[in-house]
C-alpha cells in the first residue's frame, strides 16, 4: 500500500536534474526494459519499470534505501531498446548516486572504494603477482594509489572509505 | 600502429593468459603496445557511486595516454566502455571538460582530447582488418565449432561506440572467429549478459544468469565458448565449477579468449598462448591440433 502523505513530489525533479536521469519523465511504462532484463529474468526483486514508476510517484525513501536499485547489471539491454530513450542504465546510476549522497551505499561498493583507495585498483598487485608476471615475460605492474586518493579527496568520495580512509 | 595497452584491474592478476595471447597476437600482426606504469582503475566501478569521481579517474588515464601520443587499446570491455564514454563526453562538452581539468589539476594532469580508445578486438577488426589477418593464417582451425560471447560493454552503449557493430545482432567477433577457419555457431540468447555486474551484490542471481548461457552453449555441442572480456571469463570459466555444484549439471566447457584462438591459427606455439592458465582444461582442443 502506498501512503500518499509520504510521497515526495519533488523526487522526480531531483532525479531529472542528476546527469543520466534527465529523460526519466518520458517513461510511458511499456515494460520493454523489464521484459528484456537479464536480472529480472532470474530475480523478481529487480524490476526497472517498477523502480521508475516508484520514482515518478515520489516514493523517495523506499527507492533510495532499497536493495534493488543496486541489482542493475549495467548491461544496457534496456537502454538500447527503450522506445522513449529513457537511458535506463544511466538513470539507475543517477538514482544510486543520489542514494549514496543520502547515506545509502551498498556494502559491496564500499569494499570496492576501499580497494581503490588502498591500491588504485580493484585487485591488489602483490609481489607474488609480479613474480608470476615476470616468469611469463610480462612487465611488472607498479601499484600506486596516490592519484586515486587525491581524486577521492577532491570529490569527497574519501568520506565513504571507512577502512584506512577518511570516513568514521 | 602504436597503442597504449590498458590492462585495467582484472587482466594483470586474473587473466594473464588473455594478456599473454593478446600481446603475442599483436606482435605478430604488427601492433606496437606501450605500457604505461601509472595507469590505474578505469573508473567503471565508481559510476554507481559518484559519476564525477568516475569521470575523473577515466580522464586521468586518458591524459596519461595522451602524454605518449598513443591511442588506447583496452582488453577489458568495461574499461573500453567507460574510457570511450568519458573521452566522448569530454570531447563534446567543453563546460564539463573545464570542470574536470580544474579538479584533475590535483594530480598535475590535463585532459586534452587528443586520442581514441578501442577494444583490442575492435582494433583487430577495424585497424588491422580481416583481409590482412586472413592472409596470415597458417593453421586453419576448420575442425572446430566455437560459440562467440560478445558480452555487453564491447558493444554498448552503442551510441557511445558510434554503433560500430549492431548491439542486437553483432557480427564482428563472428567474423573474426570465421577467418581462423573455425565455425562460429549461433545459440539461444547469444547477446545475454554474463551477470558479472551483479556478482558483488547478489552472487546467487549472477551465477544463475551465467548458468543460462552455459546451458545454451552446451546444447550446441560447441568445442568452446570464445570471449573477449576478463569479467565474462570470471563468470563462465572461473565460476563454472561453482555453477555446476549449484545446478547439479556438468558443463566441462572450455572457455577461450579470442586472441588464444587467433594465436593458434596464426601458428603461434601453443605454450606461448597461456593455455595452461585456462581453468577448464583445453587439452582436447590442443591435442587435435597436433
Amino acid at each position: 500500500m502506498i501512503d500518499v502523505s509520504k510521497l515526495d513530489p519533488n523526487f522526480k525533479y531531483e532525479i531529472t536534474k542528476e546527469p543520466g536521469g534527465e529523460h526519466m519523465t518520458r517513461c510511458f511504462a511499456c515494460g520493454t526494459c523489464t521484459a528484456g532484463c537479464p536480472v529480472r529474468e532470474i530475480n523478481d526483486e529487480y524490476n526497472p519499470r517498477r523502480i521508475i514508476r516508484m520514482a515518478l510517484l515520489g516514493m523517495k525513501e523506499e527507492v533510495l534505501s532499497s536493495n534493488f536499485i543496486w541489482f542493475c547489471a549495467s548491461c544496457y539491454t534496456c537502454e538500447e531498446r527503450c522506445p522513449q530513450d529513457v537511458k535506463i542504465a544511466d538513470l539507475m546510476n543517477a538514482i544510486k548516486n543520489i542514494a549514496v549522497r543520502e547515506g545509502h551505499i551498498h556494502p559491496s561498493f564500499t569494499a570496492q572504494l576501499e580497494a581503490l583507495f588502498a591500491h588504485g585498483r580493484i585487485y591488489e598487485i602483490t609481489e607474488f603477482d609480479n613474480k608470476k608476471r615476470v616468469k611469463l615475460g610480462l612487465p611488472q605492474i607498479k601499484e600506486s594509489s596516490e592519484d586515486t586518493r587525491k581524486l577521492f579527496r577532491k570529490t569527497g568520495v574519501e568520506k565513504l572509505v571507512k577502512k584506512g580512509g577518511g570516513g568514521e | 600502429m602504436k597503442y597504449a595497452l590498458f590492462l585495467g584491474c582484472t587482466v594483470p592478476v586474473r587473466a594473464l593468459n588473455y594478456e599473454l595471447a593478446a600481446r603475442k597476437v599483436g606482435q605478430k600482426l604488427g601492433l606496437e603496445f606501450l605500457d604505461i606504469p601509472e595507469f590505474s582503475c578505469c573508473g567503471f566501478p565508481v559510476k554507481s557511486v559518484d559519476r564525477m569521481t568516475s569521470i575523473l579517474m577515466a580522464a586521468e588515464n586518458l591524459s596519461l595516454a595522451e602524454e605518449t601520443n598513443s591511442d588506447i587499446c583496452a582488453l577489458c570491455s568495461a574499461c573500453s566502455s567507460v574510457l570511450t564514454e568519458v573521452n566522448k563526453e569530454l570531447k563534446e562538452n567543453q563546460a564539463l571538460r573545464n570542470r574536470i581539468n580544474g579538479d584533475l589539476s590535483v594530480t598535475g594532469r590535463k585532459y586534452q582530447g587528443k586520442i581514441r580508445v578501442k577494444h583490442f578486438v575492435r582494433i583487430l577488426h577495424e585497424d588491422v582488418g580481416l583481409e590482412k589477418i586472413k592472409e596470415m593464417i597458417k593453421r586453419p582451425l576448420s575442425e572446430f565449432n566455437f560459440t562467440p560471447h560478445y558480452g555487453c560493454h564491447y558493444l554498448k552503449p552503442s551510441e557511445v561506440y558510434g554503433r560500430f557493430d549492431n548491439p542486437e545482432n553483432p557480427h564482428t567477433l563472428d567474423e573474426l572467429i570465421q577467418l581462423t577457419g573455425a565455425k562460429s555457431i549461433p545459440y539461444e540468447d547469444k547477446n545475454q549478459c554474463c551477470g558479472g555486474g551483479v556478482l558483488g551484490v547478489d552472487e546467487a542471481t549472477a551465477l544463475k544468469i551465467a548458468a543460462l548461457k552455459l546451458d545454451h552453449v552446451k546444447a550446441t555441442g560447441a568445442d568452446a565458448l570464445v570471449l573477449i572480456c576478463p569479467f565474462c571469463n570470471i563468470m563462465y570459466e572461473g565460476n563454472q565449477k561453482k555453477i555446476e555444484r549449484q545446478s547439479s549439471s556438468e558443463f566441462n566447457l572450455p572457455v577461450l579468449y579470442y586472441p588464444q584462438v587467433l594465436g593458434l591459427a596464426l601458428g603461434i606455439p601453443q605454450d606461448e598462448l597461456g593455455f595452461r592458465m585456462n581453468r577448464v582444461k583445453v587439452s582436447e582442443i590442443l591435442s587435435q591440433l597436433g
